[in-house]
């Protein structure tokens, strides 16, 4: 379980983030949501420690991750499984060599059960056949499944998802949401998915947090999104027409 | 002076919390390829025409008949070693070696490459950039070796090619009054150099924060900054070598 406490964080004189409290299950796909500059990613990245929050704490099982020793940190990031907004796959690395990476970097197994491993994550992708392929002669759909077969490469406890579906058809971005979705419930991984996106929002939200301008206004599950009296969630929900045509 | 107290902190970065040394070794032959083997030709072609060059110019600047010719060589030797192959193959190296560590560590950095080597407990300073900054340092002067030889083959080339100089002139000149420090100083300045036009061009890269236009922006001034930097060590260098 994650668990974060008063997370605040400006940047110069600019307030990002105002106390945001939460916690995430394992098994479950919590959702991050709020319109574009209200501190989704700022957040995102405080919890996985590439910016570091003014006051607050972010707690992975009972472990402070922010004061922890440099060596108990390189432990907690182990565990994590990071889908960043642009894949952020190697360039230089064919698609295989991008999801046996963290392996290569971080384990000592035999090289039989790595390549065992990377294929593996390959396949539960629907990508085996694009092994051999450069990141640059992939599409974004493939890039973002890419990305999440070498986050879960090795065998994440958390996963963080930024925006997957950014970019992407509305068939491709279902596809990946099913997939997080899959994920996240067969192997008991506690998932945090930063996204806008409706369709996510309605088919994977078991827990959403919105946020507005910096603050946590609203926590709740898909089922009780469109009835909350909070106005500025109604009014970023109903920014959809089709949302609003459902509503009607 | 907080950019130099923050390229300073980098430097710090590299050297902190490496990964195992097998990892590095397969980067730094990759890199020595990169850097070595891909500048061979530029650095080949500019330090051949710059001892043609100059052993042209010296001659036509040589019109007193009581100064032998073979001068001529000894100028173009000297000149070569103790400057022209060091510093002005360097300075081309900035160009070439330079931009391409900058644009290629600012475009990691705005892909978030870089941010998912440090998500999963890597060193992205030590990974990305030690091995560049090692591979510069050992083939630089490799480099420097061979653009040395070739301008003095160029000067000698040029020189009879063009008639102001003979063959056993020149290589009497070659001969005349050489100091084995030379060599020895121009490969101490290339390794200072290697060092510097590494780490600089490493830390405009690595700190860009934006898009394409900031990657742009940092490559312009890893060369300008590693330029500036280059003559500034060789003047300090000089004077505390050769005086």
């Amino acid at each position: 379980m994650i668990t974060i406490k008063n997370i605040s964080k400006a940047f110069d004189d600019r307030q990002i983030l105002v106390g945001i409290e939460g916690k995430f299950q394992p098994g479950e796909t919590s959702l991050i949501i709020g319109g574009s500059g209200t501190g989704k990613s700022v957040l995102l990245k405080c919890m996985i420690g590439l910016v570091k929050p003014d006051s607050g704490e972010v707690m992975y099982d009972g472990r402070n991750f922010l004061t922890s020793s440099l060596n108990d940190q390189k432990a907690i990031r182990r565990e994590m499984g990071v889908l960043f907004q642009g894949s952020a796959l190697f360039d230089s690395k064919s698609v295989l060599d991008n999801v046996r990476f963290p392996l290569d970097m971080l384990t000592d197994q035999p090289e039989n059960e790595k390549m065992d491993r990377a294929i593996e994550c390959l396949k539960r992708v629907g990508l085996e056949k694009a092994r051999d392929s450069m990141p640059s002669e992939i599409s974004g759909g493939m890039k973002k499944r890419v990305g999440i077969a070498r986050a879960i490469v090795l065998n994440p406890k958390y996963l963080f998802c930024d925006e997957p579906n950014s970019g992407l058809d509305p068939l491709t971005s279902a596809k990946i949401d099913e997939l997080i979705a899959e994920i996240t419930e067969e192997f008991q991984i506690t998932t945090v998915v930063i996204t806008h996106d409706m369709n996510s929002m309605m088919e994977i939200g078991e827990k959403i947090m919105f946020l507005y301008k910096g603050k946590k206004l609203w926590e709740g599950d898909s089922a009780s999104l469109t009835h909350s009296s909070v106005d500025e969630l109604n009014e970023f929900i109903n920014a959809n027409k089709l949302i609003r045509e459902m509503e009607k | 002076m907080s950019r130099l107290g923050n390229y300073f902190i980098f430097l710090g970065t590299l050297f902190r919390n490496r990964e195992k040394f097998g990892v590095y070794l397969k980067l730094i032959l990759d890199e020595c390829t990169s850097i070595g083997v891909g500048s061979i030709f530029i650095v080949a072609l500019v330090n051949t025409f710059i001892g043609a060059v100059t052993c042209v110019q010296t001659a036509y600047n040589l019109t007193n008949p009581f100064v032998p010719k073979n001068i001529i060589a000894l100028i173009v030797r000297d000149s070569s070693i103790l400057e022209l192959a060091p510093t002005l193959s360097c300075i081309v190296l900035a160009g070439k070696v330079g931009s391409n560590i900058a644009s290629e560590l600012g475009t990691m950095r705005i892909t978030e490459q870089v941010d998912a080597l440090e998500v999963m407990g890597i060193n992205s300073s030590s990974y990305l950039i030690l091995p560049k900054v090692i591979a510069s340092v050992l083939m630089f002067p490799l480099l420097v070796i061979m653009a040395g030889f070739l301008a003095i083959l160029g000067g000698y080339i040029a020189g009879t090619l063009a008639g102001v100089i003979t063959p056993e002139e020149y290589v009497s000149g070659l001969r005349f009054e050489y100091k084995p420090f030379g060599v020895a100083f121009a490969l101490i300045k290339t390794v200072v150099f290697a060092f510097l036009v590494s780490t600089i061009s490493a830390y405009q890269g690595y700190r860009v924060r934006g898009g394409a236009l900031e990657v742009g922006a940092a490559s312009t001034a890893a060369v300008t900054n590693s330029c500036i930097a280059i003559v500034a060590a060789d003047f300090v260098l000089t004077q505390m070598l050769l005086t």
